[in-house]
């Protein structure tokens, strides 16, 4: 028996609730007036019956593993030598517990730890099961005492579904808070190690660390200038490239196309934003980087086979959807009654679109741009295989550069210890990347707002 | 079209009612329009001859295809999808339907106010400056000036914005909005003005006030109005067409119509028996 059917059992609870709560409601409604609808009667006693046995669902399946882990590790003595041998026969043990694996002798874990974890489990699960019920009883019968002719169940339900709704939110700014600061703190660490001005104002990039004494490796030197010049380069190309294009584009989907080819190029558009970023980097690597090469070689310039103008381009073709899709919706927003007022002042379809609906569609449109440069700037895959690993700093989009993020991920491949500067030198990076994208969000909402206040 | 019974010409229109104002000369006229949104026809046979100069009210229920036959005068049909218009319809006797006429200059000299308001999102000079600067019809920022003043002052708007000229157009009143969308049609100086239910989103004191200008404007424009208020009608029109099912029953002077009406679906809806 595991969670499931003690929130099975909730459920039903719950409904059993409901239907009482309501029955209560109705009979109510029969002696006279009533505050709230009979139903909103059986909501609030559903809800005081679900929530607090749920709430007991998730404090034992958050805790119950690591206590039931605790209580084996302190049973079992010898024949465990450190702590990961032991998480790793915690592991068999509760693999065969689960019966996803089979017992066999000579594992290295004794039958009677495997019994003890079922026991202690089914223990865990029978005692959430009658705290649930009792809960959950307990929970149904205040509920029902409060119910009478006065009671205002419609506001009680409303205020324990605003605080639900609150959680739902807070959720997620915790989790972003959670990330940031484990950023901050590992990054912290890396400054220890490295000074800031070295990471922020260093124009070398070569992280490469000797892991033993005895290895032969760089000094490693973390200057993060290459990394942002080259995230710039690739991400400048790739906005030249699609916000031309998607723009345009989205200017002819709403404007010019028929209903017909507008149903057919939307979601052709939208196939495009949904292809996978490596199929992108294949292209990039295998057909527009040596076909870029190629063309440069007739020119006379000497155009590496890895470029960051490559990984631009490409990139660029990836994010047009996002530019075109969302320009195509907050142009098609603006009311036709001003594109009205523009043609019947007789002014030409270029002229009301560029003089009307865009102004008008702007601050969307600067958002559109926004989500695809984020896009850029987060993009790996595309940039690991078209633009080479080579941190050069340089202005010329010929050659080969490298991106924040596609060095993030090659700091973290392979064997690395957690605390060198190596690999700390990757929270650094996405520490660095979250304050651009910070900044430049905040830019973009300070111009969309005084674009707004000058209208 | 049984019993239609439509004066073509002024002259032969009702002697009482005519006789104190001289024939005026025909700017717009309408000859066998007939209106389809792909299969359903909207507009059947229209004969109407706008007078230049005047005040002409259209009137009818809802769906008699007032709007379609306003719309028709500027060719604002041509941007809904599936309309389609035949017969003819003149300006100063030239077809607006021909290959000379460009659909851009026509709408500059037949401009348009519609029901609702719509100031485009700019500053309210920007709203005016708009149709001048797009037309090329000023060579310096003074003349500019000059013609954003003029035409807020005609739209009796002037006094009322000239400290605020760079605020947002969207920031004025509703009344104010559509004033300063008929500032904004004069602005270019159009030789005939529709309009659609101008009065429709507004309330009597603002309603007021744009009649009292369409009175003024007549001296210099030829007005084409749609409403649905017959007091409306007979207050600022010289001549009344009524509308019903897509068919002009009755055209003739604005007194002629409601005073002495030679249909009976006018006597119906003009004494608010039906529609």
């Amino acid at each position: 028996m595991g969670f499931s059917w003690i929130g099975t059992i909730l459920a039903i609870l719950a409904a059993l609730g409901f239907l009482v709560g309501n029955q209560r409601g109705q009979g109510l409604a029969r002696l006279g007036r009533l505050h709230s609808l009979p139903r909103y009667h059986g909501v609030f006693v559903a809800l005081w019956t679900a929530l607090p046995g749920l709430l007991i669902i998730i404090l034992f399946a958050v805790f119950s593993t690591g206590v039931i882990n605790g209580m084996i590790m302190e049973n079992s003595q010898g024949g465990v030598e450190n702590a990961q041998v032991l998480s790793v026969e915690l592991n068999k043990i509760q693999l065969i517990a689960e019966g996803s694996m089979p017992f066999r002798e000579g594992m290295g874990i004794s039958w009677d730890s495997v019994e003890r974890m079922k026991n202690l489990y089914r223990d865990a699960h029978l005692s959430a099961l009658f705290c649930v019920i009792v809960v959950g009883v307990m929970g149904f019968q205040y509920a029902l005492r409060r119910i009478n002719a006065n009671f205002r169940a419609r506001q009680e339900v409303e205020r324990i579904v605003r605080i639900l709704l609150v959680m739902a939110s807070s959720v997620s700014i915790f989790i972003t808070l959670g990330i940031v600061l484990s950023l901050i703190f590992e990054a912290l660490r890396f400054f220890a190690v490295i000074p800031v001005s070295d990471f922020i104002f260093g124009l070398q990039w070569s992280p490469q660390t000797a892991i033993r004494a005895d290895q032969v490796g760089g000094s490693g030197s973390f200057g993060a200038i290459p990394l942002f010049a080259g995230t710039l380069m690739i991400t400048g190309i790739s906005i030249l490239v699609a916000a031309p294009v998607g723009l345009f584009c989205a200017i002819y989907l709403s404007e010019f196309a028929s209903p017909n080819v507008r149903g057919w190029v939307k979601p052709a558009l939208e196939i495009l934003a949904g292809i996978p970023t490596v199929v992108y980097g294949l292209f990039a690597a295998l057909m527009v980087a040596p076909a870029i090469s190629d063309f440069g070689g007739q020119l006379g310039l000497d155009i590496a086979s890895e470029s960051a103008l490559a990984a631009g381009l490409v990139m660029g073709i990836m994010i047009i959807p996002f530019v075109s899709s969302l320009s195509d919706d907050v142009i098609n927003a603006v009311p036709q009654a001003i594109r009205d007022g523009s043609l019947a002042m007789g002014a030409t379809e270029a002229e009301t679109i560029r003089q009307v609906v865009l102004p008008a569609a702007l601050p969307g449109i600067v958002g559109a741009l926004l989500l695809a440069i984020s896009r850029a700037v987060g993009e790996t895959m595309i940039v690991v295989m078209a633009a080479g690993l080579a941190a050069n700093l340089t202005a010329n989009p010929l050659q080969a550069m490298t991106t924040v993020t596609v060095q993030i991920v090659t700091l973290l491949v392979g064997d690395q210890e957690f605390d060198s500067p190596k690999t700390l030198a990757a929270f650094a990076l996405g520490l660095s990347l979250f304050f651009v994208t910070l900044i430049l969000n905040i830019v973009a909402l300070g111009v969309v707002k005084r674009y707004h206040e000058k209208q | 079209m049984v019993g239609k019974n439509v004066n073509y010409s002024f002259e032969t229109m009702h002697l009482e009612a005519s006789k104190s104002i001289t024939p005026p000369r025909v700017k717009m006229e309408a000859k066998g329009v007939d209106v389809y949104y792909g299969d359903k026809q909207a507009l059947e046979k229209v004969d109407l001859p706008v007078p230049l100069n005047r005040v002409t009210a259209l009137i009818g229920p809802s769906g008699c295809g007032k709007s379609t036959f306003l719309k028709c005068l500027n060719r604002m049909n041509d941007t809904v999808v599936g309309c389609r218009v035949t017969g003819s319809i003149t300006l100063d006797e030239e077809d607006i339907h021909s290959p000379t006429v460009d659909v851009v200059q026509l709408r500059a000299r037949v401009g348009m106010v519609f029901q609702k308001p719509n100031p485009f999102p700019k500053s309210i000079y920007d709203n005016i400056a708009y149709g001048p600067r797009i037309h090329g019809m000023t060579r310096d920022r003074t003349e500019l000036d000059q013609i954003v003043e003029e035409s807020l002052a005609r739209a009796g708007l002037w006094n009322e914005v000239k400290e605020r000229l760079q605020e947002p157009g969207t920031s004025l009143s509703g009344g104010q909005q559509q004033r300063l969308c008929i500032a904004r049609a004069i602005a270019v100086n159009p030789e005939v003005v529709l309009m659609d239910e101008p009065c429709s989103a507004l309330d009597p004191i603002a309603t007021a006030r744009i009649e009292e200008l369409i009175d003024e404007l007549c001296n210099k424009y030829t007005i084409i109005i749609v409403t649905h208020s017959m007091q409306q009608a007979a207050r600022v029109s010289h001549y009344t067409g009524f509308f019903h099912m897509g068919e002009l029953v009755e055209y003739d002077h604005t007194e002629a119509i409601f005073t002495n009406p030679q249909q009976e679906r006018t006597k119906g809806y003009v004494t608010g028996r039906f529609g």
